[in-house]
């Protein structure tokens, strides 16, 4: 019994594409992931189906498949209406370390004046906020990340830049999150996390999911440049929570 | 083990993609005209998922070290196996020693050289196409060289293939996008009765089109995009996602190619002419 309408529209035809109302919010990305748990358990196998979840979305996609949409578009909408409540895949609170020396917040100061905010007011409030993933994409590990409290919405820089490195933690607007990867971008550059966010070499190459929450905490420069050389020989130790129990 | 004598521009390994990681972000790659490498590796009798090289433009000097049996196929390349011209969709056998060398581009922009049983390089996260930082390589590097299985005999059941080809075709088969409905009469007479050209942006990732269209200043949340998703931007500009593109995007996505029209826009380059059909 939910209180949400959603639409169901022919992506192509390989995928279908299930929407709820155009808005950010914690309850229409809860039903989202109990959907999705949903129909792994009773209705797509997951060794056919992909499942894209974001913001206010999900992206159903049977890759080797010519869809039969005039069959599955009401019987989504059916399955959504039966689903009842049903417990999303396991959450976690992922506690990533983030070092704010100047060296890697290229933009602290320049944003400190922006905002009227001191440095540390501003990694204070960064690293004090919970953020939930409301999505992973653009590249190989990069989160989406909602809740960065209104005192630190500032605008992107007008001019991007051409390699952001990888690790570097942005701001910009109501986002922030990190870069997984080396890569322009135009997004104001607040610290560095030493912890890889993609990583090929293990069996589930990026360990957050989409409805995963994530703090940042400080470290020094010190604290850093360990952290780093674990995350190079992959023997780092996330600090993580689960959530929803 | 085929040895790179000359690499060509940008030539790659692809299979069919790398399927399952999309919801951590990771395009699927794979494959940019899957019309024309299917046809190869149906011809060497191969695995649908068989690797192949993918020949940007201008291709590359290469040396087998062991028999095996060839394809070519995609875009036509002036192409000689020592010093004798060898074409298309025709299965040759190639001995220990033996030098393939790419010429003139011909018509088209990807050609394709598959091997029997497929190249047999590091497959990570599930598939063997190149993508960077995925893969540890972006393209193939000279001096360099890539595995292979030795096969001595084979013996087709069809050693040649007339193939309708995807080279001249211009007209690109679109589907209704999700925000097709947000296009008013004027965009959609500026989609569907003109044509447009390949811009100078075009790879893997996507193709841009120099014609722009009335923009759409409509803002919408992050979603998922797929290869052959056309999105416009406020601006007007039409980005094609291709094969290693991004898998979300936040513009509206008012079309979708068919596979088909991915085969044939894979094979065009800057200053190439196309236009959409809605089915």
């Amino acid at each position: 019994m939910s209180s949400f309408k959603i639409s169901v529209r022919q992506f192509g035809v390989h995928a279908i594409l299930v929407e709820w109302p155009n808005r950010v919010e914690e309850s229409i990305l809860d039903e989202i992931l109990q959907f999705i748990q949903y129909l792994k358990k009773n209705q797509l196998d997951e060794k056919e189906w992909e499942f894209i979840p974001a913001y206010n979305s999900l992206t159903l996609i049977c890759k080797d498949t010519v869809l039969d949409f005039d069959y599955l578009k009401p019987k989504i909408k059916e399955w959504y209406a039966i689903k009842g409540k049903i417990e999303p895949a396991t959450r976690y609170l992922w506690r990533l370390p983030v070092c704010y020396d100047l060296e890697f917040g290229l933009d602290l100061e320049e944003i400190s004046v922006e905002l009227g905010l001191s440095v540390e007011r501003i990694t204070e409030l960064h690293s004090q906020s919970i953020y939930t993933v409301y999505g992973i994409g653009f590249l190989p590990g990069f989160m989406y990340l909602g809740g960065v409290p209104e005192v630190l919405e500032v605008p992107r820089k007008s001019t991007p830049r051409p390699k952001v490195l990888k690790g570097s933690v942005g701001l910009a607007a109501k986002q922030t999150g990190i870069y997984p990867q080396d890569s322009p971008g135009g997004w104001n550059i607040i610290g560095k996390c030493p912890v890889p966010m993609f990583d090929v070499k293990k069996e589930n190459p990026c360990f957050v999911q989409v409805g995963d929450k994530i703090q940042f905490y400080p470290i020094s420069m010190a604290e850093y440049q360990l952290h780093k050389i674990e995350g190079e020989v992959g023997i780092y130790n996330l600090e993580k929570k689960v959530l929803d129990a | 083990m085929l040895n790179i004598i000359k690499s060509g521009f940008f030539t790659t390994v692809q299979d069919t993609g790398r399927f399952g990681y999309r919801d951590k972000g990771v395009p699927v790659s794979g494959v940019m005209d899957s019309f024309s490498v299917s046809k190869v590796n149906t011809l060497l009798e191969n695995d649908e998922n068989s690797a192949v090289l993918e020949i940007t433009m201008t291709g590359p000097t290469l040396e087998f070290e062991q028999e095996t049996y060839i394809v070519l196929g995609g875009a036509e390349m002036s192409v000689t196996l020592n010093d004798i011209t060898i074409e298309n969709y025709k299965v040759y056998k190639v001995n220990a020693g033996d030098i393939l060398t790419y010429g003139k581009l011909l018509k088209g922009f990807r050609a394709y050289l598959g091997i029997k049983d497929g190249f047999n390089t590091a497959s990570v996260l599930g598939s063997r196409s190149y993508f960077k930082p995925i893969t540890e390589r972006d393209s193939i590097k000279k001096m360099s060289s890539l595995p292979y299985i030795e096969c001595k005999l084979f013996s087709p059941k069809i050693s040649k293939l007339k193939v309708d080809s995807v080279l001249d075709k211009t007209e690109l088969e679109v589907y209704k996008g999700p925000e097709y409905k947000l296009l008013t009469d004027k965009q959609l007479a500026q989609l569907f009765y003109r044509e447009f050209t390949v811009a100078n942006e075009n790879n893997r990732m996507a193709y841009q089109l120099n014609e722009v269209i009335e923009g759409n200043k409509v803002s919408m949340l992050t979603s998922a995009t797929l290869p052959g998703t056309i999105q416009l931007t406020p601006a007007g500009k039409l980005i094609i996602l291709m094969k290693d593109g991004q898998t979300t995007g936040g513009y509206p996505r008012i079309l979708q190619l068919s596979d088909m029209a991915m085969s044939i826009l894979a094979q065009k380059r800057s200053g190439n002419h196309i236009s959409f059909k809605l089915r």
